[in-house]
């Protein structure tokens, strides 16, 4: 059965090409520490699950010690602008064919192997359809093209070094979710929201829970570690247990106010800083402050259907 | 109660606000939440390599660069934004709305990873965007770009909640579940439609007045 162990086999060989390059590229001076990198995400890719919880801490701290001394630099780009447009007049619009075949294929894939589960893991059909999409597209878009395998390797380097360090950084919050976890942040917060609602107001339970979804979501970066937190100290006791909310709705829309705080951190780093770094902003919150003004009105949208939709 | 556990957040907001590495930040609250909690340095490190080694697919979209740079290296960018300034009727306000309402249902639908940052928004959208804007300089352009790539999560989180096998339904059902509430995920994801069509009116608004700011 193919399943995540296999996407994690393909993971780690791109990861294992890009250290490969980097080591190989004189124009950068700090190239050694761009290998080194690359290398040490490789070989978690590869070898995770055989390394044990401690060599795995241990990969980790490595890592953010070569992002934390300013080890990562970036290397040369390939290819002229006017080289570029002289390609895209060559290729015209049968290069949006070949930017479509990842979404195709990711589509084909999400909705066909779930008729396919003694072949693909249906847990993980998504995933095992991305990474089928890109070796499709590889495949033809190196025969298409005439590129030697080597090209898309080089250029994804490229793409690669202009994200950075922050590449790694969604991985690194989900990981310190479940360091909090463990401590049981949740269960304080909770305990510290509950306190601040005043007694019998059900318009101030309804805010405290729309706003502790926001917020508490912009400190996780993350509103499915919101969700339990929130629900649980104001949500079931409160809205449904003392007020009689509709269930359905304190928890749908509770979650969707939990998105707006999603939209306003940092902390969210896959949906807000790497954007901005694969788009080369100067303002690594150039993301984040463009969602501020939607979210926010947003946010009393989802206060108010709670308050009209609940009760 | 041990509050002592919240020292970490404040690691966290402190970090951020001194803006040293984010990274370095994440360890140093993952480090002082443990010590906290009353765990030794070596468990601390153990449960982060655990949590590291088991979120690994979250780091698995970047082998979609080697496609995308082959792309762009054979002109895709200049073709998109070619394109946009071959078309008379291409506004910035028209591109960015159809792009959020295509999200939107495509979302709803399931199909959360046919676009993204990644795949559509940096070799597609925001060169179209651009294109179509005509930016007077520098920080417009990055404005113009930043909205793009805020326009394809505003799609994505209030579309894919209508889907109902998607992780936050099924999160929620699992957490009423244990405690004594029983909900189909149909009965939850009908309930994100209000606000997906909140998040159209406001974010689409918002592009409106950004494509009428330029005229």
């Amino acid at each position: 059965m193919i399943g995540l162990s296999e996407v994690y086999l393909l993971a780690g060989a791109v990861f294992a090409a890009f250290a490969a390059l980097s080591a190989r590229e004189a124009g950068n001076p700090k190239r050694w520490g761009n290998a080194a990198f690359w290398a040490l995400l490789a070989l978690s890719m590869l070898t995770g699950d055989r390394l044990g919880d401690f060599a795995n801490g241990l990969l980790v701290l490595a890592l953010v010690a070569i992002a934390g001394l300013g080890g990562l630099g970036r290397g040369a780009a390939q290819g002229s602008a006017a080289m570029r447009e002289a390609e895209a007049a060559r290729h015209g619009n049968r290069l949006f064919l070949l930017a479509l075949v990842i979404p195709l294929v990711a589509l084909i894939g999400t909705l066909g192997f779930k008729a396919l589960p003694d072949l693909v893991d249906p847990k993980n059909v998504t995933l095992v359809s991305l990474a089928l999409g890109v070796l499709i597209a590889l495949a033809i878009g190196m025969a298409w093209l005439r590129a030697g395998p080597a090209e898309p390797l080089h250029e994804g380097r490229r793409l690669m070094d202009s994200v950075g360090w922050a590449a790694i950084l969604p991985q690194m919050l989900a990981s310190l979710g479940a360091v909090f976890a463990l401590a049981g942040v949740g269960k304080v917060v909770g305990a510290v929201m509950t306190t601040v609602i005043p007694d019998g107001s059900r318009l101030a339970a309804v805010i405290a829970y729309g706003l502790g979804m926001a917020l508490f979501t912009m400190v996780m970066g993350n509103a499915f570690a919101a969700f339990p937190v929130m629900a649980a100290a104001i949500g079931l006791p409160l809205l449904i247990g003392q007020y009689h909310g509709d269930p359905a709705v304190v928890a749908a829309i509770g979650m969707l106010a939990g998105f707006c705080g999603t939209l306003m951190t940092p902390m969210a780093a896959n949906f807000n800083v790497v954007p901005a770094a694969l788009l080369e902003l100067k303002d690594r919150n150039a993301v984040v402050k463009a969602q501020i003004p939607t979210a926010l009105p947003l946010l009393a949208v989802n206060i108010a259907l709670i308050w009209f939709l609940a009760f | 109660m041990n509050y002592w556990v919240l020292t970490g957040i404040a690691v966290m907001i402190g970090g951020f606000m001194l803006r040293l590495n984010a990274l370095v930040v994440v360890v140093l609250a993952a480090l002082v939440t443990g010590l906290a909690a009353g765990l030794d340095p070596v468990a601390i490190v153990s449960a982060f390599g655990k949590a590291f080694n088991d979120t690994r697919y979250v780091s698995v979209v970047w082998i979609v660069l080697p496609v995308i740079g082959l792309m762009e290296a054979r002109g895709l960018q200049e073709r998109a934004r070619a394109l946009i300034a071959g078309m008379k009727g291409a506004t910035l306000a028209r591109l960015l709305t159809g792009y959020l309402l295509l999200r939107q249902v495509t979302s709803a639908m399931g199909l959360t990873s046919i676009a993204g940052h990644a795949q559509t928004v940096r070799p597609l959208l925001a060169p179209m965007a651009v294109a179509a804007a005509q930016p007077q300089d520098e920080a417009e352009a990055e404005q113009i770009k930043a909205m793009a790539a805020a326009t394809d999560n505003v799609g994505l989180f209030f579309g894919e909640d209508i889907f109902i096998a998607i992780g936050s339904i099924l999160l929620m059902k699992g957490f009423m579940e244990q405690n004594g509430i029983v909900l189909s995920p149909f009965e939850l994801s009908v309930w994100a439609i209000p606000t997906a069509i909140a998040a159209f009116a406001i974010h689409g608004f918002r592009i409106w007045r950004m494509g009428s700011a330029r005229k």
